[in-house]
């Protein structure tokens, strides 16, 4: 059984959870990893050399922001050794020309930076962060300027849905091969400020079928990654591409995750890369066996014609949605609670007038 | 992406779009950002061949010479593997 468990593709490091920004709808988790316990040089070089030798492809150098470390130059470096495709998920704050001529120099393959909205008063206001915006533009220059494909992400919600077509423009003028254009997902941060960032069905409409006219009139120019609203959808998303199927994601302190919310299904235990090898978590873990495959499904799902294609949908909003991490996605329109979410759209939607709840490292306590 | 693609131009991968050999799957991979591409046999000799220095016509005949098989069917097969690489922002030319 065990060799029959293909290699992950992806893994996604969570260098640190510290950032500058405080985005509302970031995906770590509301109880940050603080800098003490965070994994050390020399243990991200080991788990590195696992999961090359387990069939990792690409690693993602992610966080919280992972410019935050120092060591990151190195982690590059040793990646580009093992030969696995390094992006960088940044903010850019943090960002300066000698630091991306090192990232260069180490083999940094391609970098992937955040946009939190085409209006600058709004971007700054979403981020928590005065000066965020104009401290982007300054980083994609020095991003091309040095070589690297650059893609944009932006997050879609209430407050910046109008300006969805203007966000892609944005990140073609700011030199981008591609833009990730996703419509916000109810996970870590967002959930707290889940009536704060709601669209309107209009609002998520209108960004939509804007972002879908510029995928045409933008072709060959730039690549148009769109991730629907998932609460209008009638499938549900397959996430991560299946449990334990093709990626993983490692905490700052170590802990081995199927996804970035998979720590929020109470009853399983996740593994520690201290602990444990990368191949041992893959292919031995419960906790990765836990939803992989179809043996895990209700009837529903193991019934369905999509139970390969979309995987029965998300665990953790199975979750946090029917309160079983085994229920049917309730996204999905066979869900028994999938009118549930057009409650929850109704109730919640364009309420963004409350302020957010920050993603904020909590203060140390005092001593 | 400048126009479509002509005999005289000269393909390329950009930087962060690279051909590996993966041993663990013992296949190849075209490795790029956000996807990894299954490279058949055929896609592999045509990929190794787009360094930037040789033109389509010189990448055509120079299969056609390897694999001794028609330059219009060679032709018509690379042409539509690098239209859609590049429409895909993989390639350029």
């Amino acid at each position: 059984m065990e060799a029959q468990i293909p290699a992950p593709i992806g893994l996604l490091a969570e260098l640190t959870h510290r950032c500058p920004l405080g985005c509302p709808y970031c995906s770590n988790p509301l109880a940050l990893d603080g800098r003490e316990g965070e994994l050390a040089t020399a243990e991200w070089k080991r788990v590195l050399n696992e999961a090359a030798a387990l069939g990792v492809l690409q690693v993602h150098l992610s966080g919280g922001e992972p410019l935050a470390r120092r060591d990151l130059v190195e982690i590059v470096s040793h990646c580009a050794g093992l030969g696995l495709y390094t992006n960088l998920i940044t903010s850019g704050i943090g960002m300066n020309a000698r630091l991306a001529r090192a990232l260069a120099d180490a083999g940094l393959d391609h970098v992937q930076l955040s946009i939190q909205d085409a209006d600058a008063a709004s971007a700054d206001k979403i981020a928590g962060y005065n000066g965020a915006f104009a401290k982007k533009r300054e980083v994609a220059a020095l991003i091309t300027a040095e070589g690297f494909p650059l893609t944009v992400n932006a997050v879609i919600h209430h407050a910046n849905a109008a300006r969805a077509g203007a966000m892609v423009r944005l990140a073609l003028a700011l030199g981008a091969r591609r833009v990730e254009i996703a419509h916000v997902q109810y996970y870590g941060w967002a959930v707290p400020n889940r009536a704060q960032l709601m669209p309107t069905r209009a609002e998520a409409e209108a960004a939509v079928t804007e972002v879908e006219e510029l995928k045409r009139e933008l072709a060959g120019q730039i690549v148009i990654d769109h991730v629907i609203p998932d609460y209008h959808a009638r499938y549900p998303k397959a996430c991560m591409g299946g449990w334990g199927r093709r990626t993983l994601n490692i905490t700052p302190l170590g802990k081995a995750l199927p996804c970035h919310a998979a720590d929020t299904i109470p009853h399983l235990a996740f593994w520690n890369v201290r602990d444990k090898s990368l191949a041992e978590i893959w292919q031995q873990s419960p906790a990765f066996a836990a939803y992989r495959g179809t043996a895990w499904m209700n009837e529903t799902c193991r019934t369905c014609e999509r139970r390969e294609i979309d995987h029965g949908g998300c665990r953790c909003q199975a979750l946090a949605l029917a309160g079983d991490a085994a229920a049917t996605d309730p996204v999905c329109y066979k869900s028994p609670l999938h009118g549930r979410l057009v409650e929850i759209m109704a109730l919640e939607a364009g309420r963004a007038e409350a302020p957010y709840h920050y993603r904020r490292v909590p203060a140390r306590a005092p001593v | 992406m400048t126009g479509a693609l002509q005999a005289s131009s000269r393909p390329r991968l950009p930087r962060g779009v690279r051909l590996k050999h993966d041993e663990v799957r013992g296949e190849w991979l075209l490795l790029a950002p956000e996807r990894v591409i299954k490279a058949n046999p055929v896609a592999r000799a045509v990929l190794e061949r787009c360094s930037g220095s040789a033109t389509l016509a010189e990448i055509v005949a120079d299969l056609a010479s390897t694999f001794d098989a028609p330059e219009a069917r060679i032709e018509a097969d690379v042409r539509s593997l690098l239209s859609s690489l590049a429409a895909k922002r993989l390639l350029d030319y």
